[in-house]
């Protein structure tokens, strides 16, 4: 995967807490990612380029967003739309669905996380997020800026290449062994 | 003789803040919260926990006069600002405060009117308690900074 040098990673992160935005702002900007901190899953969607009533970009996917986004990072328990009606939104969208989704939540119900890693979120995270945590998610960054060069070679070339989205718990076995870890309440000091 | 007083001010944090950790009032995140404190972000340790001040100043008003209302108890409401409370204190690792909105939110669910307001009182007590820590703190750290000679935009 060659990326290079001069492009930053550019994080969109949600959150309804000004606090939390703040710290997950502080934590990705020391992890030299670009942010971009909105207060809602509707302001995300708008960031992103689409609207809630429809699914695709409204004009069209060659030139879909002037903005690039590498990864999104939302908190679950938002009034409104939750990060979990956000992660369907983006996954059901056919120009945002390849961004890499993580979510974060300060409760730790099993139910939530599985149905949440099953629909399609990279990693779910137990607030209070910390460093080692942003540390974990350059793979999904990295994974979704491959992604984004592969749709632009497909674009140019013309072709059918087989997109494999899904993300098999046994392909990425130490990812979800580290996600189990953190639910079952083993937090790494 | 400047450096030695710095030195000492230091040393006058580094016990409060042990005594904090030791006493439960904080825990790991508010570390955290200091390892992302640098030449880049030199306030942010204060500027967050005064955030924080802030917005839990209302929160406690807010459950105040919810449980005050003679009319009608809205545990509902009651619970919506619990978790905000509860999530902003677990970010900065204020750990005791965060502990007794877990038990007064018990106390909602279950609608115990007389167990809310004994845990809105321990609440105040707590978070009281932390406010003046955290200010000491501050206070120390500013004189720190002053007497180590270093420039920094002085914040409240």
């Amino acid at each position: 995967m060659a990326i290079p040098a001069e492009t930053q990673f550019h994080v969109l992160a949600v959150d309804d807490s000004l606090i939390d935005r703040k710290l997950i702002e502080r934590l990705l900007k020391t992890s030299s990612y670009q942010v971009t901190a909105v207060d809602s899953g509707s302001k995300a969607l708008e960031f992103l380029g689409i609207h809630d009533e429809q699914g695709t970009s409204p004009s069209g996917s060659s030139e879909s967003q002037e903005i690039e986004v590498n990864l999104i990072i939302t908190d679950y328990c938002m009034p409104g739309m939750t990060g979990y009606d956000l992660l369907r939104k983006i996954k059901e969208s056919s120009s945002l669905k390849d961004i890499p989704v993580v979510i974060m939540s300060s409760e730790n119900v099993p139910s939530r996380i599985s149905r949440c890693l099953e629909d399609g979120a990279e990693e779910f995270l137990l607030k209070p997020v910390r460093l080692s945590d942003v540390n974990r998610l350059r793979p999904y960054l990295l994974k979704g800026k491959s992604k984004e060069e592969q749709q632009q070679q497909q674009q140019q070339q013309q072709q059918q290449q087989p997109n494999n989205n899904k993300r098999k718990a046994t392909d990425e076995g130490l990812s979800s062994k580290n996600t189990r870890q953190r639910c079952n309440g083993l937090t790494v000091l | 003789m400047l450096g030695l007083s710095a030195d000492r001010l230091q040393a006058d944090m580094n016990r409060l803040l042990t005594l904090l950790f030791h006493q439960g009032v904080l825990d790991e995140q508010f570390l955290q919260l200091q390892e992302l404190q640098d030449e880049s972000s030199p306030n942010f340790v204060s500027e967050v926990v005064n955030l924080y001040f802030r917005e839990s100043d209302k929160h406690l008003r807010n459950l105040r006069a919810i449980l005050m209302d003679r009319e009608c108890l809205d545990y509902k409401k009651l619970e919506i600002h619990l978790n905000h409370f509860m999530g902003s204190s677990s970010s900065i690792g204020a750990k005791r405060v965060r502990n007794v909105c877990l038990a007064f939110r018990a106390a909602s669910e279950q609608n115990n009117r007389v167990g809310c307001l004994r845990s809105l009182e321990l609440l105040e007590h707590e978070y009281c308690f932390l406010k003046n820590n955290m200010h000491e703190l501050f206070h120390i750290e500013q004189q720190r900074v002053m007497a180590a000679g270093v420039r920094y935009p002085m914040l409240d």
